[in-house]
């Protein structure tokens, strides 16, 4: 059996050879990658919250330690656990201090932007409602017009006290985040847009927004549980 | 024995005589869209260099294993799983250097230089050649790559590693961080090794005849 198969093989390859060539590779580089998964995932996964954690503090610079929750979309807040948010829940980091009082919530946004998503994590104070620190989580705008973003005084002076109120029945922001032209804002829950870079700044304004507008609603009421780190 | 390449020469082929980049031309995609600065290209050239020699060795360990009808289908196997592991590695290493090629580490599986070299060189060849090959190969890539990014970084935004060269004043010449960039400092590149090909020939024609006289 196995003569007349070698045989064969001179001429016309067999099926048989077909299959065990791309078995042998297929195993070969299955193994492989799940080997890599296994030796980087601690790293990769570590990498990842000091990420989070970096830019957590940034736009809470009182911040010593943070944990992460979910906003379930039932209402209610819950400890995210590892790996497994429900559908449709908001995740967001409650930040605590040295003494371990809350210090304000860090969520993050994302909405198109010219060249890509522009993502933004931006720090919140029950206080006041309203955000009290911005950072940009990742963007691929052009250089030099909408990364200043990144850079423009007054665009991030927007974020010093910007309203996220609440509507009397907490149901909604009772004012949408809105970004409007360049020297125009004349309301706290206004965005001055950076002149030459309105889709970019308008992205920042929509992902604050839909975030605001998903995850305000459901932590308003639960904001007690977070005073203290659990 | 007479057309066996010598192992330096298998390293060496890629590095300048058939650069990938400047004399293949092969791989544009990534060479034209990640290199806006040197750190970028010398990262990308190196995933890239680990990807060709791991595949180039596999591919060339395997090589009698592999029928000629499932050839490509088997080179892409292997090639793509290379790609994840560099995938994983890098996320590993650091963040920002994934946030930074981002898609491009996995386009690296369509980098025509990888499945190229595997189909071209690495199936007929033992193990250990095809692998210096494809590490020269990578290495040649890795220098163009560099060789772009580098000048983009300069002009685009007067910095080099991330060190500024020109001050505070320096207005960045902000077209060649972007897309068009690319296309101009590789046009350069083409343009100035033509030249310097077309006059290599004129001057060594000439002297080395004196020098054999001289000599």
């Amino acid at each position: 059996m196995t003569t007349s198969d070698h045989a064969m093989a001179q001429d016309v390859t067999s099926t048989f050879s077909l299959i065990r060539a791309l078995g042998i590779v297929s195993a070969v580089c299955g193994v492989i990658i799940v080997g890599t998964y296994q030796l980087t995932l601690d790293a990769a996964n570590a990498n990842r919250r000091i990420a989070t954690e970096r830019a957590v503090f940034k736009v809470l610079p009182a911040a010593k330690s943070i944990e992460e929750y979910n906003a379930l979309p039932g209402g209610g807040i819950a400890p995210a656990i590892k790996g497994d948010a429900p559908a449709g829940a908001v995740k967001f980091y409650a930040a605590y201090d040295a003494d371990d009082k809350l210090v304000g919530i860090a969520a993050e946004g994302a909405a198109k932007g010219y060249a890509d998503t522009v993502r933004v994590m931006f720090g919140y104070k029950p206080d006041c409602q309203c955000v009290v620190g911005f950072g940009v989580v990742s963007m691929r705008e052009t250089p030099g017009i909408g990364d200043k973003i990144y850079t423009d005084k007054a665009f991030l002076a927007n974020f010093e006290a910007l309203e996220l109120k609440l509507n009397a029945d907490l149901s909604a922001l009772a004012n949408e985040v809105k970004v409007v032209k360049h020297g125009a804002k004349n309301q706290p829950w206004q965005i001055d847009a950076i002149a030459g870079a309105t889709i970019t700044s308008r992205a920042v304004g929509k992902g604050i927004n839909d975030t605001a507008q998903h995850l305000l609603p459901k932590l308003y009421p639960n904001f007690e549980k977070l005073k203290t780190k659990s | 024995m007479i057309n066996v390449p010598s192992n330096w020469q298998e390293f060496t082929e890629g590095l300048w005589e058939r650069n990938p980049v400047f004399v293949m031309v092969l791989g544009m995609c990534p060479t034209l869209a990640v290199t806006v600065s040197a750190i970028n290209s010398i990262s990308m050239g190196l995933a890239t260099t680990f990807v060709l020699a791991a595949s180039c060795w596999l591919v060339s360990v395997l090589r009698h294993l592999i029928p000629k009808e499932v050839r490509i289908a088997s080179y892409i196997a292997i090639i793509a799983t290379f790609v994840t592991v560099v995938d994983y590695a890098i996320q590993a290493i650091s963040l920002e250097m994934y946030e930074a090629l981002g898609a491009y580490i996995q386009l690296i599986v369509a980098n025509c230089l990888v499945l190229g070299r595997a189909e071209a060189h690495a199936a007929k060849t033992p193990p250990l050649g095809a692998t210096l090959n494809a590490v020269g190969m990578g290495l040649g890539f890795t220098l163009g790559l560099t060789m772009i990014g580098g000048v983009r970084e300069i002009l685009g935004s007067g910095t080099l590693l991330g060190v500024s060269l020109f001050g505070p004043n320096f207005q960045p010449w902000v077209v060649m961080v972007l897309p068009p960039g690319g296309f101009f400092v590789m046009g350069g590149w083409l343009l100035l090794f033509a030249i310097w090909r077309k006059y290599r020939d004129k001057i060594l024609s000439t002297p080395e005849k004196e020098s054999v006289h001289g000599a």
